[in-house]
């Protein structure tokens, strides 16, 4: 992906310059290692902020939702589903949405790597298989594919499946042994180390709701959590309620979560909560045959009937 | 000033000592992450952590909290009347806060203790409290606190501020509630050594590489700044999550609910947050803060400029840098600050010009 | 250490409907304990959080006025959870109230003798009441110059506190100016029209020795404020009543800060001059 960054200038730029868009949504660099901000780009000199690297996980079709104007963005392969998804649920229209893709070789785990390495890390800088990483007294050097995200060591669909500018050309899909190999060790486990784990995986959960905000799927005006009338849960740290949150957001993400990780990287005390929504994920290519944002023409798994339903109380 | 010297042969043993008159909390390493809780017997405060992912605010201010209760059943007579929650404010004592996070307590304190009204429940965990502080001397690239009105050394909040000097550890006693809890562990031996704190703080201060400038926040005019250009920018990557205010230590809005359980109902205090748009909505709908950049420019002039106006006690912030690290998309305190202090109203611009 | 987040137990002892869709009820309420009354020591222009255990609790100016004694009274709007149920409540269910909250009109002002102009739009009429009901006590009108009231509702049906309107129509130590934006009764012999022109029509001049004091929905105060300074009020003399979400309403739980001020604390009352110099963010 070394060398995105100069094209996506170019593609941005030349979107602006000609009115195509209103607006170009991509990355700035960060203030820290192993951070971008998302941003956006009104002019076509401000283009020049923008960056593509390993650091750009946060999924950008979150800042989509309801936009009015004519707007680019850059788009990995996960976020390109989420757009599918958002043209599908009618959060945006394709005619309104110029996609910048990337073929995506990862995006790098800023919490393994600091776990990694001894010492606050002072610069990552990356080649295209390589991560370097500095602190005060070292200097390391990883094989990229040995600190990628989980979700991006795990992905079938590193090229966006729609756009109309590609940023290079595509690369070749991995060929991922078992995507569920940890879903199936927690399906194989007996109830009481079901909840147990479960327990102890949502736990450390503060409900600052950084991973439902995080999401593209959450966009509903008012989220349950916040209903007031009915008030569906408590808003204390009553772990029922802490549990409720978490089961019923990954319910309502089922058929429609693209496994890109925001949910996880967003969350400040490191919960998983993937595990959950994978779970469902599973599920749904299990009983369905169906994975979210691949097709602009077919619905989601949880949004058709069919006569032949088998489950007996649907006829 | 009395300095103690204390062996760290002798720690571990001193702290033993003091848990029969206090309850103590410390920092502990949970998972991935150190987090301040309540000290197991023997347990012992992890003093090399470099600080905890949440701040200590939780102490005095848990995220929930249950203030009031009472009975729901109409057979007895005191139905439908709230009491008051029997406290436990029982002394205890925080070993190994760092020292931006004691100053926060003094920040938060504004809040809590008016003249006219007290928080009962913040101020008698406060009271309560004996803060030991684990002087800073490894700051992280992202700490700015000798800009933010402390310091790695800074002993505003703090009963007593103890340092490392090689195998032993040196301790300052602040107040009389630090010298209670010396006495409680037994440590007495002193060492007339404040040049020792001198060194150490010049030393830990040459580590902070970040920095504010504050200076011009209490003379720009509110409503223009409230009206700057930057704030639809700054706002832009927000995702509206409330980690950067449950992070922080000097964040302390909250929210009441009532909870019912069978036959009995608790009134509830609960962390809250400006970035949440249902913090101000009204019940007709209507939201005074609907869109986002109103909430994250809440969050910032709040900190940067209200509280300044409102207390004279400089920024709401003590430059511990966890929401700049923990800011899931990147927003950074110190470049909205740099923004705010920066800016320049339009009659200033033609003054200058 | 008093607590502030304690309410006084409190029993329903009457409860009247105010509007012909019976969107609004007047509760009177009176103390459990004794001395509580005393504690809760008001003036006109506060407001109360009235606490349901194991609901929640609302904000609400109060409607009574420190002159009257024995009783406290709120008029309530029904629309969210804690309004909702209690006008499902009955007369002797007990429950909460904390306060008096907030500051109120500039009394000490008014007080030397000055005009005192109330505006009032709708449900926000009950601590207008309070304020009438003060100023015409005995003991306080002469206190007070010339005092006229301007009060409007959607229909007559909506209109609060219809019996003491009628008797204050009759009084001539107040002049009163009733409107409603509409109404089909052809026996109506008070004005039809919104309140802003009906202030202006009617409202004396302003100036050194006249105060207003508005309380109303938003539009009506955002057009209601041009006739004011029309007529000659000065902004420090032009005095209103905010409204913001609110929980604690002793100014620590944060929500309802506008730039520094809190609404509970700073307010609700505030003269349009402080309101100038706040982000307008309720």
């Amino acid at each position: 992906m070394v060398g995105y960054t100069d094209k996506i200038k170019e593609i941005a730029g030349r979107l602006l310059k000609e009115c195509t868009v209103d607006m170009v949504i991509g990355f700035r660099k960060g203030t820290m290692p192993m951070m971008n901000e998302p941003c956006f780009a009104t002019t076509p000199e401000a283009v020049d902020s923008l960056v593509w690297d390993s650091n750009c996980g946060i999924n950008l079709a979150n800042y989509l939702t309801n936009r009015k104007e004519k707007v680019a963005v850059i788009a990995k392969g996960c976020d390109s589903r989420n757009i599918v998804t958002h043209i599908i649920e009618n959060k945006i229209k394709r005619d309104q949405v110029v996609i910048i893709g990337v073929p995506c070789t990862g995006m790098i785990d800023k919490r393994r790597i600091t776990d990694m390495v001894a010492g606050e890390i002072l610069d990552v800088s990356e080649t295209e298989n390589t991560i370097k990483v500095k602190t005060a007294d070292a200097e390391t050097l990883f094989d990229k594919a040995e600190v990628l995200q989980q979700n991006c060591a795990l992905c079938i669909h590193r090229n966006p499946v729609i756009f109309d500018e590609m940023v290079a050309d595509a690369i070749p899909e991995q060929d991922v042994v078992d995507r569920y190999a940890d879903i199936q060790k927690i399906e194989a486990m007996d109830i009481e180390d079901k909840w147990r784990f479960f327990d102890d995986l949502l736990r450390p959960c503060i409900r600052c709701y950084a991973c439902r905000n995080a999401c593209p799927l959450c966009y509903c005006p008012t989220c349950f959590v916040d209903e007031s009338k009915p008030q569906w849960m408590g808003k204390g740290q009553d772990p029922m309620d802490v549990r409720t949150f978490h089961f019923l957001r990954a319910y309502h993400c089922a058929g429609r979560c693209t496994d890109c990780g925001a949910c996880e990287r967003a969350c400040p005390v490191g919960i998983n909560m993937r595990l959950l929504t994978r779970k469902l994920e599973k599920d749904c290519q299990e009983e369905f045959g169906w994975e979210a944002g691949l097709s602009l023409d077919q619905r989601p798994a949880m949004d058709v009937y069919q006569a032949n339903d088998p489950e007996p109380f649907i006829k | 000033m009395t300095i103690l010297k204390i062996d760290k042969k002798n720690w571990a043993e001193g702290l033993t000592a003091a848990a029969n008159t206090y309850r103590l909390f410390g920092p502990v390493k949970e998972k991935d992450y150190h987090q301040f809780k309540a000290l197991e017997k023997g347990e012992m405060p992890d003093l090399d952590m470099i600080n905890t992912r949440l701040s200590p605010k939780a102490l005095l201010f848990p995220q929930s909290e249950a203030m009031l209760e009472c009975s729901l059943d109409e057979s007895r007579d005191d139905h439908h009347i709230m009491k008051e929650i029997v406290r436990d404010d029982k002394p205890r004592a925080v070993v190994g806060i760092r020292p931006c996070d004691a100053k926060s307590t003094l920040l938060v304190k504004l809040n809590f203790d008016t003249p006219d009204v007290q928080d009962p429940y913040w101020l008698g965990a406060y009271h309560a409290t004996t803060f030991i502080g684990m002087a800073c001397d490894t700051p992280l690239s992202t700490c700015f606190c000798t800009t933010a009105g402390c310091g790695p050394y800074h002993e505003e909040g703090l009963d007593m501020l103890v340092m490392e000097q090689g195998d032993a550890y040196l301790a300052k006693l602040l107040t009389d509630k630090g010298k209670a809890f010396a006495a409680a562990a037994g440590w007495s031996e002193t060492a007339d050594d404040s040049a020792a704190f001198e060194a150490g703080r010049k030393a830990a201060e040459d580590r902070i590489v970040s920095t504010v400038k504050t200076d011009n926040l209490a003379a720009t005019d509110l409503l223009e700044l409230h009206g700057a250009p930057f704030w639809e920018d700054i706002a832009f990557s927000c995702i509206n999550c409330g980690t950067c205010t449950f992070s922080c230590p000097t964040c302390w809005c909250f929210d009441i609910q009532d909870e019912v359980h069978g036959k009995s109902g608790v009134r509830m205090k609960n962390w809250d947050s400006c970035m949440f748009p249902i913090f101000t909505v009204h019940t007709t709908g209507h939201n005074p803060r609907d869109a986002k950049a109103q909430r994250v420019r809440q969050r910032f002039m709040h900190k940067l400029k209200y509280f300044v106006d409102k207390y004279d006690a400089g920024i709401m912030c003590v430059g511990c840098g966890r929401c700049v690290r923990q800011c899931p998309v990147n927003i950074d305190i110190r470049r909205v600050c740099e923004q705010m202090n920066s800016f320049k109203t339009a009659e200033s611009c033609a003054a200058e010009g | 250490m008093q607590n502030p987040y304690l309410p006084y137990p409190v029993r329903i002892d009457d409860i009247t409907v105010e509007a012909v869709d019976k969107s609004l009820k007047t509760f009177k309420f009176v103390f459990l304990n004794d001395g509580d009354e005393e504690k809760f020591a008001y003036q006109a222009g506060q407001f109360a959080e009235l606490s349901i255990p194991g609901v929640g609790e609302t904000p609400i100016g109060i409607a009574s006025s420190p002159v009257e004694k024995g009783f406290v009274k709120f008029t309530v709007n029904r629309a969210g959870v804690v309004t909702t149920h209690l006008h499902n409540m009955k007369v002797g269910d007990v429950m909460g109230l904390r306060g008096p909250l907030g500051n109120w009109f500039p009394w000490e002002e008014m007080e030397a003798g000055k005009n005192v102009l109330i505006v009032g739009g709708g449900f926000a009429f009950t601590t207008l009441r309070s304020s009438i009901i003060y100023m015409l006590d005995p003991a306080n009108r002469s206190k007070f110059g010339n005092i006229d009231v301007v009060y409007g509702a959607r229909s007559p049906g909506m209109l609060l506190y219809k019996d003491e309107l009628v008797e204050w129509e009759k009084r001539d130590d107040i002049n009163m100016h009733i409107t409603v934006d509409a109404t089909d009764d052809p026996d109506w012999k008070y004005n039809v029209g919104f309140v802003p022109p009906i202030t202006e029509q009617k409202a004396p001049q302003g100036g050194d020795d006249a105060y207003a004091i508005v309380c109303g929905p938003p539009i009506m105060i955002k057009f209601t404020q041009p006739v004011l300074e029309k007529l000659g009020y000065a902004h420090d003399h032009i005095i209103m009543s905010l409204e913001n979400r609110m929980k604690c309403g002793f100014g620590m739980c944060g929500r309802c800060g506008i730039g520094k001020e809190l609404v509970c604390k700073d307010g609700p009352v505030f003269t349009l001059d402080q309101i100038n110099k706040t982000p307008r963010e309720y």
